[in-house]
């Protein structure tokens, strides 16, 4: 038996599981999720022995008994707004402990060529287009986290956006924990299949009702097919006391375009992996990564960029802030294949220490096979610059002030590349509440 | 408005204040000038409080208070100005956010309601105008990407809208052509008032053509060795500071 092997409370889950897969499911989902409940039973939860998993011990998560919610936690339209962003336009789906709530959602009117709905509702009526989509880039193998949510896979977001189709509004996809009792998991999952040169928005936003101290292990698998234009937000602004595993898969074709903004400010113990597969030449991504750090708070992000075609183009750029006993890492794979001449990778990780209790490791990792390439990467751990400070105070503003100017302007560097205002202005505003020193904040000009 | 007294300061473990006396009353401009490594550009940092600048001895007393009570922030607010001789690049942070929350530290400090941004703009406008600065300055992160003329123009904006009792400008004129030297000469020109003091600490004269002073100051090896009137900065013009550091030993 290994040392991994799931608590009593997990083994449970999983022999209840199997033994509940209703037999109108098609035979390739319940072939799938056969494997991967027995993946996820096999190899249990990661532990910090493995190099992937060395900075960040799930321990809390796995020996606590979450469990799926069993009826619809009660929502106000009220507190979902409270969470939303103002001012911004957008459709809007809203799950709660991992189920779609259409009364809260609002799709509107869709351009012809766009299919947006409820992955549950989609497997129930026509699930074989999902045959190809789901868990197809997402391999089950690669953690036992993206095995479990294959498991116990519930509900999620499928996006389909045919050749040349552009979406004008983004698409606000709101997915909250409740204060369920004993707390929940979910596993939401998110598939988006971006035709040939088709443009949009996704906003992939995690947030939690009062009192909520779940966790949300979520899969999103994103295709961008040739002179498609992807930007996703991968927005993360749980409650403290939330668990939250997510893993995202992009795959790029020719000339595509995808950016990635993820900010994490939320959560108790929080790990991201981004996988991004740059196939054929032209395709470009651009990840914008930051994550805010404080209390107790443990925040982990894994990168990876495979650059497997010639001419293909990566620019990250991560930013990290420690404040209280807050803990973070970041660690950036690069990966050029032999043969992938040509590719442009630029790697930036940059991190601000606020308080001597406060921790954060970061690593990059370059591994190229191929001789005609531009390659950087470059990691920072440091605190405030000196000589800033002294110049803001020179004229007149207090050490206080000055320290909350000078990280928010690190953080906004950050932030400052997203393409929705409203959103920006918004999570500015949530960074600014979560960084004490930056109290008297107000963005002007 | 100023009284320097016996100052004497280090840093790390040299010596570099050996005992500076200067009296600044309001209304007057006084250049203080000297050879590198005489302590010009010490002597504004004791002034303006930065860490690392340990004062040993003597006193440095600012409208009646006690400077060295300050710290760098209530300086300022006091009214004490220092213009950068290497303005510090700050990415991230808007010309004009740190040019509002500077003014209305200051309008704060003084009991006064802070201005909005409506208000503000309006003077800032102003200000750039004389300085000859595009209003895309103000939107641009604190001295990233600017030139050293583009650099220098800022910091004399910062006065023109801070108004400061005591405007101390270290090296102000270095690394200027002759026209952004004109735009600052005029900028500081318009400083000039009866409740006002100017302190240029400069390396070379020519900044002292465009700004006419009222004391020359010389500083060698952490001591003012001579002082003057405009007189003296034509006469080291001449002959040039060896000449005068050999006269006063």
């Amino acid at each position: 038996m290994s040392t991994n092997a799931l608590s009593q409370h997990y083994a449970e889950q999983v022999q209840r599981l199997q033994d509940g897969l209703p037999g109108a499911i098609p035979e390739w989902l319940a072939g799938r999720r056969h494997g991967a409940a027995a993946r996820f039973s096999e190899a249990g939860f990661p532990d910090p022995r493995q190099e992937e998993w060395k900075y960040t011990n799930v321990r809390p998560i796995a020996t606590k008994p979450f469990m799926a919610a069993v009826s619809d936690a009660p929502v106000s339209e009220e507190a979902l707004r409270a969470m939303g962003f103002e001012g911004l336009d957008a459709y809007r789906m809203v799950f709660v402990d991992g189920r779609l709530r259409t009364e809260f959602s609002d799709l509107g009117e869709l351009p012809a060529g766009v299919t947006v709905q409820g992955l549950a509702e989609a497997l129930a009526s026509d699930p074989d287009p999902l045959e190809p989509l789901l868990g197809t880039l997402a391999h089950d193998r690669f953690s036992s986290f993206a095995a479990a949510n294959m498991a116990f896979l519930t509900d999620g977001a499928v996006i389909r956006l045919g050749k040349g189709v552009r979406l004008e509004r983004p698409l606000h996809l709101l997915i909250v924990g409740s204060a369920g009792s004993p707390a929940t998991w979910s596993h939401p999952r998110v598939l988006i299949q971006a035709g040939e040169g088709s443009e949009a928005t996704v906003i992939e936003h995690y947030a939690d009702l009062e009192g909520a101290s779940g966790f949300t292990n979520t899969v999103t698998e994103l295709r961008a097919e040739a002179g498609a234009q992807l930007r996703h937000y991968l927005l993360q602004d749980h409650a403290d006391s939330a668990y939250h595993v997510g893993s995202v898969f992009i795959q790029q074709r020719r000339d595509s375009r995808v950016t990635s903004h993820n900010v994490n400010l939320g959560g108790r113990l929080v790990r991201h992996d981004l996988n991004v597969d740059l196939t054929e030449p032209g395709a470009e991504i651009e990840l914008n990564g930051l994550f805010l750090v404080g209390g107790r708070q443990h925040v982990d992000t894994h990168t990876r960029v495979h650059h497997s075609s010639p001419h293909t183009t990566s620019r990250e750029q991560y930013r990290g802030i420690g404040q209280g006993h807050g803990r973070g890492v970041f660690k950036g794979r690069v990966l050029v294949e032999r043969g992938a001449q040509k590719t442009d990778a630029q790697q930036h990780s940059a991190n601000l220490l606020l308080s001597p209790n406060a921790e954060i490791d970061t690593k990059p990792e370059l591994e190229i096979y191929a001789d005609d390439v531009k390659c950087a990467h470059g990691a920072t751990v440091g605190q405030l610059d000196e000589t800033s400070m002294y110049y803001l105070r020179s004229r007149g503003i207090d050490a206080e002030a000055a320290r909350g100017m000078l990280v928010f302007a690190f953080a906004d560097e950050v932030l400052e590349r997203m393409e929705l205002a409203p959103v920006r202005t918004s999570i500015e505003r949530r960074l600014a509440a979560r960084l004490p020193e930056a109290g008297a904040i107000d963005v002007i000009g | 408005m100023l009284k320097i007294n016996n100052l004497q300061a280090r840093v790390e473990a040299a010596e570099i204040l050996k005992g500076i006396d200067l009296e600044v009353k309001a209304g007057e401009v006084h250049a203080i000038m000297g050879p590198n490594g005489s302590g010009k550009s010490t002597l504004c940092q004791v002034l303006g409080g930065r860490d690392g600048y340990e004062v040993t001895g003597g006193t440095v007393e600012f409208m009646g208070k006690d400077l060295f009570e300050l710290e760098p922030e209530e300086r300022a607010r006091e009214g004490i100005l220092l213009g950068f001789q290497y303005p510090v690049e700050i990415p991230g942070v808007k010309n004009i956010y740190l040019l509002k929350e500077a003014y209305n530290a200051q309008r704060k400090h003084r009991g006064e309601p802070e201005a909005d941004t409506f208000q503000f703009l309006k003077l800032v406008r102003e200000k750039l105008k004389t300085m000859q600065m595009d209003e895309s300055f103000l939107h641009r992160a604190v001295n990233v990407g600017f030139s050293g003329g583009e650099k220098k123009r800022n910091e004399i904006l910062q006065m023109l809208v801070l108004e400061p009792k005591l405007a101390l400008l270290d090296e102000t004129d270095s690394g200027l052509d002759i026209d952004a030297l004109k735009v600052v000469s005029e900028g500081v020109n318009r400083l000039r008032s009866q409740d006002r003091a100017i302190v240029l600490v400069t390396h070379y004269q020519r900044l002292l053509s465009h700004i006419e002073p009222d004391f020359v100051h010389v500083l060698s090896d952490g001591r003012i060795i001579k002082s003057g009137d405009k007189t003296l900065a034509h006469e080291l013009e001449r002959n040039g500071y060896h000449g005068i550091i050999e006269e006063a030993a």
